[in-house]
């Protein structure tokens, strides 16, 4: 009987472990929250908010966005940064321009634009980690590479005119009621479950968060280190590729200025969504939180019509801002506790 | 000679030395500097004309980097600089008079400072990551800046505050002079005080060197501070030169060419270690390389492929695994990874 009555102190144990087991979540939910809080203030401000097509049309907008977060979530999970995802993305975009401009056809030219994207992803990585330069300097570099590359190609717009990416711009797939997505949602959420079973069900997934959980102890573990570090960028450059096949889906050209300051966007909303920039804390669902947190500021700017497009970059600066410093407080009550 | 062939501004300066030779191959007048309208006229004076917003900024970049930080906010700091001193002189009441023009100025320095101060902020007194808190106004800065000009460009016709970028004084560009007087500055301030040893310090090993008795909270600030100043003198080079404040484009990618310059110029990303010399080099290095796809007649849009290049091959050689494969200097690879470790 005394034993029993002496067990309140490993209650408490475990009920403080469960709780920072749930504060794992923590950031990602705030970001949860944040969206429903915005969509509700939204729904509250202007007649027509609250329905399911506003929802779907911040899919529908921000499918590219969706693929480079999941992209960069992966790099950033593991401590690393890529910057280079925009140019790619527009390089994408201008090879796969230029390639249907010159018929080939568009299977064969997504499957080249993908290896584009991976090659370039890996070749990275693989500088990032044979010659152990900084990720950030060595994704700048790809960053004007990409870019130059871009101007390379042609300095003016190409108009996408194939039939398969014409129709692929102008499908829906209704749902239920009047409500409709477009193909590149359905390929971006696809994006999101792979990424999803990749991160959480796969030793490669493990091996991503024990790397940006401590390197060196992932090292002592006898984890592929050197091999899931360069992979990660070859991931980002896989996910940049098809963000760029998006894009054209979406605005059926190629531009060599397309995507500027898109790597920004695209690491705004993994911070939004809970990823600690430190690497080995974070979600890829908390990641498509973070596309849609952005999504819903530019739908708030377009419904506000007396706003600039302006106001868009400063509140993501805004809200980058409130996450990095939520984050700050969050890892420091990790450490006390 | 081996000396001198290990000597850190060797290559930097054989690079910059082999790209003038170049272009003059190309062209014969290139390295000729000329007078005329009572100014030095050229290609040489063109390249440091251009060339003085890059290098103003890869200085006050290479004491950030210098104290293991960076500053990727200052484009678009340089962005506002321009915006508010423009602004400033548009909507004043005399915008041609010397008083308005020096206002201007005084405005986008303050702005300035206070965008360096805040950066200073978030890295030393909250902690965040400088890459990161940096991050936080290069996104928002453009909108802001965008902010104050209302999205428009907005043009300026103030003879003094065109002198800034496009006006001579001793028959030398005005902004080279600015630049040169920024470097001699810094130079002598953290050369012949013990401040350059102090940032050298912080960036080695932050914690050490607090334990030491630095104040490494204020060095961190101070470094944030002359970033944003330089980064504002900048902006005004810029829009002075084109007498208009862009918002979108001023300044686009100048901080990814200061990183570069002082990358080329052997100062380490990790911190610790920095030339002054060596950040100047390398700013002319980029200005020459993009004179020289002109030069060449390689369409100009090309030049991002040449300086992406250039980073690889600089960062390559720079590497201590590059070193190590080249066969020489194969103690500083074992003290890395002795850091790497203790860290």
């Amino acid at each position: 009987m005394s034993v029993l009555t002496r067990t309140p102190a490993p209650l408490d144990r475990s009920r403080l472990s469960r709780l920072q087991g749930r504060a794992r979540y923590a950031p990602t939910l705030a970001t949860v929250g944040l969206f429903l809080a915005m969509f509700a203030v939204g729904a509250a401000m202007y007649p027509g908010f609250l329905s399911g097509q506003v929802f779907l049309n911040l899919l529908i907008d921000n499918t590219f966005l969706i693929v480079l977060a999941v992209g960069m979530t992966f790099v950033i999970l593991t401590g690393g940064i890529d910057l280079s995802v925009g140019s790619v993305v527009a390089l994408s975009m201008m090879i796969a321009a230029s390639l249907l401009q010159a018929g080939w056809n568009p299977v064969a030219m997504i499957a080249l634009v993908l290896l584009t994207g991976a090659t370039f992803g890996l070749l990275m990585g693989l500088v990032i980690q044979v010659f152990e330069i900084q990720p950030f300097i060595v994704t700048l570099a790809g960053l004007f590479l990409a870019r130059g590359l871009c101007y390379v190609i042609s300095v003016d717009s190409i108009t996408v005119t194939d039939p398969f990416f014409t129709s692929m711009a102008q499908a829906r797939i209704p749902l239920v009621g009047k409500l409709f997505v477009s193909p590149g949602v359905v390929i971006a959420l696809l994006v999101v479950a792979v990424a999803f079973y990749v991160l959480h069900q796969t030793r490669f997934g493990r091996t991503v968060y024990a790397i940006g959980g401590g390197e060196s102890s992932a090292l002592l573990m006898g984890l592929a280190v050197p091999r899931t570090k360069v992979l990660v960028y070859g991931i980002s450059g896989v996910c940049s590729s098809i963000a760029g096949i998006l894009f054209s889906f979406y605005s059926l050209s190629g531009y060599s200025l397309a995507a500027t300051g898109l790597e920004l966007d695209a690491i705004a909303a993994v911070v939004v969504g809970g990823t600690l920039l430190t690497g080995g804390y974070g979600y890829v669902l908390g990641s498509l939180a973070g596309v849609l947190v952005l999504g819903i500021v530019q739908t708030f700017i377009s419904y506000e019509g007396t706003l600039s497009s302006w106001w868009t970059r400063i509140v993501i600066g805004a809200l980058l801002l409130a996450f990095i410093l939520l984050q700050k407080l969050f890892t420091r009550k990790v450490r006390l506790t | 000679m081996s000396a001198l062939l290990r000597h850190r501004l060797t290559w930097p300066v054989l690079a910059l030395v082999l790209l003038l030779l170049l272009n003059q191959l190309f062209r014969a007048d290139f390295l000729s500097v000329r007078v005329q309208d009572g100014h030095l006229f050229g290609s040489l004076i063109d390249i440091l004309r251009n060339g003085a917003p890059t290098i103003l900024i890869a200085l006050g970049m290479t004491l950030v980097i210098a104290s293991r930080g960076i500053d990727l906010s200052v484009g678009a700091v340089a962005a506002i600089a321009g915006a508010v001193s423009c602004m400033y002189i548009y909507s004043s009441p005399d915008p041609t008079s010397l008083r308005t023009a020096a206002t201007g100025v005084a405005i986008a320095v303050v702005a300035g400072l206070v965008l360096g101060a805040w950066n200073g902020f978030l890295v030393s007194v909250i902690g965040i990551q400088p890459i990161i808190a940096t991050l936080v106004l290069m996104t928002a800065g453009r909108g802001l800046a965008q902010l104050v000009t209302d999205g428009q460009i907005i043009s300026v016709s103030n003879d003094s505050y065109q002198a800034i970028g496009a006006g001579f004084f001793l028959g030398l560009p005005i902004s080279i002079l600015i630049a040169a007087a920024a470097f001699g500055v810094a130079g002598l301030l953290t050369r012949r005080t013990a401040l350059g040893t102090l940032i050298e310090a912080v960036g080695i090993n932050p914690v050490a060197s607090r334990l030491a008795g630095l104040d490494a909270r204020t060095i961190t600030w101070t470094v944030y501070i002359f970033s944003g100043l330089c980064a504002a003198v900048a902006g005004l080079m810029i829009s002075s030169n084109v007498t208009a404040a862009d918002s979108n484009n001023a300044g686009l990618y100048i901080e990814m060419d200061a990183i570069l310059a002082v990358v080329i110029g052997g100062t380490s990303l990790a911190g610790g270690r920095y030339s002054l010399v060596g950040t100047l080099v390398g700013a002319l290095i980029i200005q020459t390389l993009t004179t020289t796809v002109y030069t060449l007649g390689i369409p100009p849009e090309a030049t991002l492929v040449f300086k992406a290049l250039v980073v690889i091959i600089v960062c390559l050689l720079q590497s201590s695994r590059a070193r190590t494969l080249l066969g020489r200097r194969r103690r500083p690879v074992t003290e890395q990874s002795q850091v790497e470790v203790a860290v």
